[in-house]
């Protein structure tokens, strides 16, 4: 049976367990237990659970203290506020000790839906990675999602795991275990290479399914990690493939497609597409009309694949 | 455009109605703040500001800045009561393409002052427009409604010490304190204390009124706007979910649609 849930959902309920064998963690949230779902491991652990009301810079900063007084910390809100409205404290309080701080932050991307472009962070990938030492982890499904959370409870420092509102459908088997800084080929192809990450790793495996009947034969890496970057992978792949594309729920600027950027133009110059959010806020809508708008379905992506191709 | 305080009161139910049917037309959204402010929001838009619908742009209209926009279900629909806009925009609220976004877009065209929903920056953009104000020898006034969940922000607090420190006396701070958020009672989420007690502190003239009594809505709008050299909070003591017996009171019902039963409920106790 496959488990097709949302990476937050899978997220509250790893917590939870890890909570059992793990009594050195703290969970923290502001105003957003119910949406983050840190509100599973609150009712089971209520004397280790903290929240700090609408107030995402004191959030960071509390959980900075409690860190470097010998916890692991797990805080979450909405992404564009922990990352975003909070950046400087994670910046000064958090990244630059090195406390052991984990921001798992949800209702990133456009896949929020309705409540529109200040909900939607399209940045935070950017904003996390500029920090020094951050690591950067974005899951596709709920299988990656809980095995990303077994690898930060045993890594000391800070990181920032990127979640989302919407259901996501099963890429990983529950076997699956996440390696630091490793993307994992999902397809192999001879023409193109899609890279991908997060709630659009589905669609670009199903796309890759509908690129080969137009002819064109893709390869499919899901990057888990975006920092450290898999560079061996992104040179290996860049090596095998004439056209590289990328393809996130994020701003190309300073998202996937900019980080395999910098490592192909140090390592293997190659023509690299990035399709995601083109420099714009996102809008209102009900998230399914948002990702088809964006063209980040599984038609949109391999129509921009087959536009790419044929303009060359 | 003048009313009395029973056509105020009458309004302010239609406003509930309109809330309520957009938040369920649109199958999300956040009732229960808007439904508690509704009250200050009709007094405000028909009784005080110096506004022209046919002219949103007007350089000297006074400004209303929703600080806590995701209760914009609630401006929109009176924007569209006075005529600013269309009433069947209120119909495609969170729709692709829509102007009415879910949490408010800078659109002067339609007299939203400013873009919000990350909460608790407006006070600090109202102040900055009532600095503007004085740079410019201009008389207008700029209200913000600030809500409880939202002053938790620290940002607030650094507004308000602002706007005391500069004698913003054509500033006015219009606050719902439903008491409740999305994780529950705010006393027992994160409790503020006396809110009065605060904006006293920091400099304010205060005033705390039942925010569903219309008259005191209107005197204390009155009241605000004749005081000198200091910046002015009303504090409304209100209900989240006000004129619904099924929503009052229950965070759930911050941001969480009414299902078809609420619904008919919520029509048939609003009088609709
Ligand atoms: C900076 C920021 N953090 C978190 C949120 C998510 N959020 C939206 S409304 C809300 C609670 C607001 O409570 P309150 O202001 O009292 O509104 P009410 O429930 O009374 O409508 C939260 C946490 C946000 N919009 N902005
Ligand atoms: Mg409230």
């Amino acid at each position: 049976m496959s488990l097709d849930i949302a990476t937050r959902e899978a997220y509250g309920k790893k917590l939870a367990a890890l909570g059992e064998t793990h009594p050195e963690i703290v969970v923290m949230d502001a105003d957003l237990s119910g949406s983050t779902k840190t509100n599973i491991f609150k009712k089971q652990f209520p004397e280790r659970f903290f929240n700090v009301g609408v107030a995402e810079q004191n959030l960071m900063g509390t959980a900075a203290g409690i860190a470097l007084s010998g916890h692991t910390v797990f805080v979450s809100t909405f992404a564009i506020f922990a990352t975003g409205r909070a950046w400087e404290p994670v910046r000064q309080s958090i990244a630059y000790p090195k406390a052991n701080v984990k921001i798992c932050a949800t209702h990133a991307g456009i896949t929020v839906g309705e409540d529109g472009a200040s909900h939607q962070s399209v940045e935070d990938i950017a904003l996390m990675s500029a920090i020094p030492g951050m690591k950067v982890m974005v899951p596709a499904d709920a299988h990656q999602t809980m095995s990303m959370m077994d690898y930060l409870v045993k890594t000391p420092g800070p990181a920032y795991l990127r979640l989302g509102r919407a259901t996501t459908q099963q890429v990983f088997d529950a076997d699956y275990v996440y390696e630091e800084g490793k993307g994992a080929v999902l397809r192999d192809g001879t023409d193109v290479c899609l890279f991908t990450t997060g709630f659009v790793t589905k669609a670009t495996l199903d796309a890759a399914t509908r690129l080969e009947e137009k002819g064109v034969s893709a390869s499919v890496v899901c990057m888990g990690s975006i920092k450290p970057i898999d560079a061996d992978l992104i040179v290996a792949m860049a090596s095998k493939h004439k056209v590289l594309f990328s393809v996130e729920e994020h701003s190309v600027v300073g998202g996937l497609g900019a980080a395999i950027s910098e490592v192909l133009t140090s390592q293997k110059p190659a023509r690299l597409f990035r399709l995601g959010i083109q420099d714009a806020f996102g809008q209102s809508a009900p998230y399914q009309e948002l990702i088809k708008h964006y063209e980040l379905d599984e038609e949109g992506i391999a129509r921009q694949v087959l536009g790419k191709l044929a303009a060359l | 455009m003048s009313k009395s305080i029973q056509e105020l009161q009458d309004i302010a139910n239609e406003v509930r109605v309109s809330i309520v049917k957009m938040v369920h037309t649109a199958n999300s959204g956040h009732m229960g703040g808007a439904m508690s402010f509704a009250d200050m929001l009709t007094a405000l838009f028909y009784n005080k500001l110096n506004y022209d619908p046919k002219n949103p742009k007007w350089e000297d209209r006074d400004r209303f800045v929703l600080s806590s926009g995701h209760m914009c279900a609630g401006l929109y629909t009176i924007l569209a009561k006075i005529g600013v806009f269309d009433e069947k925009e209120l119909w495609n609220f969170r729709q692709l393409g829509s102007p009415l976004q879910g949490h408010p877009k800078y659109n002067l065209d339609l007299g939203i002052e400013m873009s919000t929903g990350s909460l608790g920056q407006g006070l600090s953009v109202a102040n900055g427009m009532a600095l503007a104000a004085r740079v410019q020898n201009k008389k207008y006034r700029v209200y913000s409604l600030e809500t409880d969940g939202g002053s938790q922000e620290g940002m607030v607090w650094e507004a308000a010490m602002l706007a005391a420190h500069y004698k913003l006396d054509n500033r006015c701070v219009l606050f719902d304190y439903n008491n409740v958020q999305i994780d529950g009672f705010c006393s027992d989420v994160m409790d503020l204390g006396s809110v009065a007690d605060k904006f006293k502190a920091f400099g304010w003239h205060v005033i705390e009124i039942d925010g569903h009594d219309m008259q005191a809505c209107c005197d204390a709008l009155d009241e605000a706007e004749k005081v000198k050299g200091k910046p002015q909070a009303i504090i409304s003591k209100t209900t989240l979910g006000k004129g619904v017996s099924v929503f009052e009171n229950k965070s759930k019902f911050h941001g969480t649609p009414p299902t078809d039963e609420e619904f008919a409920i919520a029509m048939k106790e609003l009088g609709n």
